[in-house]
């Protein structure tokens, strides 16, 4: 499993003067669901295009399998690629698109109709093969795309956020289709999305991009509880930030001082400042607890008055104003029973609590 | 105040009707372009073939019913040998049109980035001037004492003009084709420019090289223009009679020259148009074959 299967070294893509990939330095091991996360001109499907070939880069090498690829032209590396509009051959029907790579397979006839007819069941489309390619729904074709570049039995499989046109439902359903096929099949994928729920539902690790520069590669949980910086922090989910003094820290305990929040305690193995400076504290909404009695504790405890709210059917968000604090503190609860209370009404004062271990600490940024 | 009662609702059912046929939407829309074609094509084509089954004698029209110029046309082996040169011309026009103009549709199409527009129309603009002068200019380039044929004898490279450029076949394919470039380029760089770049993207990542994905997908997607390009330039060559008359010489007559002197000089309007009418129907016999072949190749790419 550890084998790594592309190895991207230094690499640097700039469109004139404007920089779109800085300094990539990244291990794809070999049958991996790795992701590219990032905003929109992040350089992710640029650095997913110099993995095709479509795009070469400026400075740095890639290797694939070993072999350096940096300036092979795309069809002869041993990637394939499923499009973000799927591309699929308008001229030619479903099979015939399927088919499209296998000219120099070297199969015979019957051996190609039989692997045809292996890829349709493995898209679960069967007796499809006949179909134009516009009598496909957007799924359809999706899966059709994924087929035509299975059946070149690649190393590595790109996918340039192929979910993006799908509505939510079907979206969610191709997620887990997309996962299972991935473990059957036993290839490499590379994922591009911009969407942070999508990569942390079907990726081994994630590289989170930004502005051209991978700011942290990591497991989905790990992204998620330990995020290594504010942005990755924003980013993936929603975070609370809190500015923080450190002033102590012993036994894997650390204590601080924050002016919205008074006293903290933060559970860390080690911290990212020495005591007197500070930090950035970041708790998720989802961490807090709420109560209308005063919490018996001293630290990480704040008195808060009621904002907006919001319905989500299985949680709600709440939004708690605390003095001295621009922005309301995000929280989110778990609907847990089917009463239709009103109890969070505007205006009512509340208590957060939250445990020690739930709180990340991050460095200050600019 | 019953009867004008009705009388609304009459007009509004109507209306509702109108409004609810998409049919009756077509017609309205298309009848501006209807009445003219039935006007201007219709009808004169129907003077054109009853004329061709009535007879010329001397300056008098016989007005009975007679094959007598159809049965002309496959006697005299004069107009079936002038026809089927038309034929053979205008197909070399439009290989050597289509050909040229794939080349710079496809450059537009795919290289230029920005201010396509100014090609467009830098393509357009032999259209600015007269077709009369455009002919004329190339009997200017390929003549006795043409551009040519001084330049290269200024250059010292012949001592007599070359007498074999001008008024032949070959100088009414160069004039043609010359003539009819813009409406070959802009149908082909329409169908090219519509393809999917991700479709290139998608044939070079399944392993074809640039030359194969051109094969198999830029020339197939680009098709209809390509067809469009050529009957474009196909149908309205097989009728000139300009260009012939002007750069063709005798060896370069096509049957639009002979169809128009049977209108003029040789007094013969009958023979004319049953002349016409061949030509038509052997015009549309090629376009027919030509749609064929593209098929038999749509098929073969597949």
């Amino acid at each position: 499993m550890s084998e790594v299967i592309i190895s991207i070294n230094n690499v640097i893509k700039d469109f004139g003067s404007v920089r779109a990939v800085n300094n990539a330095d990244l291990d794809v091991l070999k049958g991996e669901f790795f992701s590219l996360l990032g905003p929109s001109g992040c350089g992710k499907t640029t650095l997913l295009r110099m993995l095709a070939g479509f795009e070469l880069p400026t400075e740095g090498t890639i290797h694939i399998d070993g072999q350096d690829v940096t300036l092979s032209p795309p069809n002869i590396r041993p990637v394939n690629m499923v499009f973000q509009n799927y591309a699929i051959f308008p001229h030619l029907n479903v099979a015939q698109n399927i088919a499209f790579g296998m000219r120099k397979s070297g199969l015979s006839k019957q051996e190609l109709h039989e692997q045809i007819e292996q890829m349709l069941e493995l898209i679960k489309l069967p007796g499809y093969g006949d179909r134009g390619s516009n009598e496909l729904s957007g799924g359809q074709r999706q899966r059709v795309a994924l087929a035509r570049a299975l059946i070149k039995q690649p190393k590595v499989l790109l996918l340039d956020e192929p979910l993006g046109a799908l509505d939510k439902k079907l979206r969610e359903q191709m997620q887990i289709e997309l996962r299972l096929l991935q473990q059957q099949v036993g290839i490499t994928f590379v994922f591009v999305t911009h969407d942070q729920e999508e990569a942390l539902t079907l990726s081994d690790r994630i590289a989170v991009m930004n502005q051209g520069n991978i700011i942290e590669v990591s497991t989905p949980g790990s992204l998620y509880e330990q995020p290594q910086s504010r942005f990755v922090a924003d980013f993936i989910g929603t975070m609370n930030f809190f500015d923080c003094t450190l002033k102590d820290f012993s036994d894997g305990i650390a204590i601080g001082e924050a002016s919205e929040l008074g006293n903290v305690k933060i559970a860390t193995p080690q911290t990212i400042v020495s005591p007197g400076n500070e930090f950035t504290l970041a708790v998720r909404p989802e961490k807090f607890s709420i109560s209308f009695e005063q919490p018996d504790q001293q630290y990480n405890s704040v008195l808060g008055r009621m904002g907006p709210s919001a319905y989500l059917g299985d949680r709600s968000h709440l939004y708690v104003h605390v003095e001295g604090r621009e922005y309301p503190i995000s929280v989110a609860l778990q609907n847990l029973t089917g009463v239709l209370d009103q109890m969070y009404t505007t205006d009512r004062k509340v208590w957060l609590t939250w445990s020690d271990d739930s709180a990340v600490m991050l460095p200050m940024e600019g | 105040m019953p009867s004008a009662a009705s009388e609304q609702s009459l007009v509004s059912r109507f209306q509702l009707r109108f409004r609810r046929s998409e049919a009756m939407r077509g017609y309205t829309l298309l009848s501006p372009t209807l009445t003219i074609v039935l006007l201007g094509l219709l009808f004169p084509l129907m003077i054109l073939v009853t004329l061709s089954f009535w007879k010329q004698e001397y300056v008098d029209l016989i007005q009975t019913f007679t094959l007598t110029n159809y049965a002309d046309f496959f006697r005299k082996k004069i107009y079936y040998l002038i026809l089927y040169r038309s034929i053979r011309i205008s197909l070399l026009v439009m290989l050597v049109t289509v050909l040229l103009a794939y080349p710079l549709a496809y450059f537009i199409a795919f290289h230029v980035k920005r201010n396509k527009m100014i090609w467009i129309i830098l393509v357009t603009i032999p259209f600015w001037t007269s077709y009369l002068l455009r002919v004329f200019s190339w009997k200017v380039i390929l003549g006795y004492n043409g551009v040519i044929n001084s330049g290269l004898m200024s250059l010292g490279i012949i001592a007599e003009p070359l007498e074999f450029l001008l008024y032949n076949p070959i100088a009414v394919v160069i004039t043609l084709a010359h003539a009819w470039a813009a409406v070959a380029i802009l149908p082909i760089y329409v169908s090219l420019e519509k393809i999917d770049r991700s479709l290139i993207e998608a044939s070079r990542d399944l392993g074809e090289s640039a030359f194969m994905t051109f094969i198999r997908v830029t020339l197939p997607l680009s098709l209809p223009g390509v067809i469009a390009a050529s009957l474009l330039v196909f149908i309205p060559t097989v009728g000139d009679y300009v260009t012939p008359s002007l750069v063709g010489g005798t060896r370069g007559i096509m049957i639009g020259n002979i169809i128009q002197s049977m209108f003029g000089k040789a007094l013969n309007w009958p023979l004319g148009a049953a002349l016409s009418i061949i030509s038509m129907i052997t015009v549309t016999l090629v376009v027919c074959l030509l749609l064929g072949a593209t098929q038999l190749f749509r098929k073969k790419v597949a």
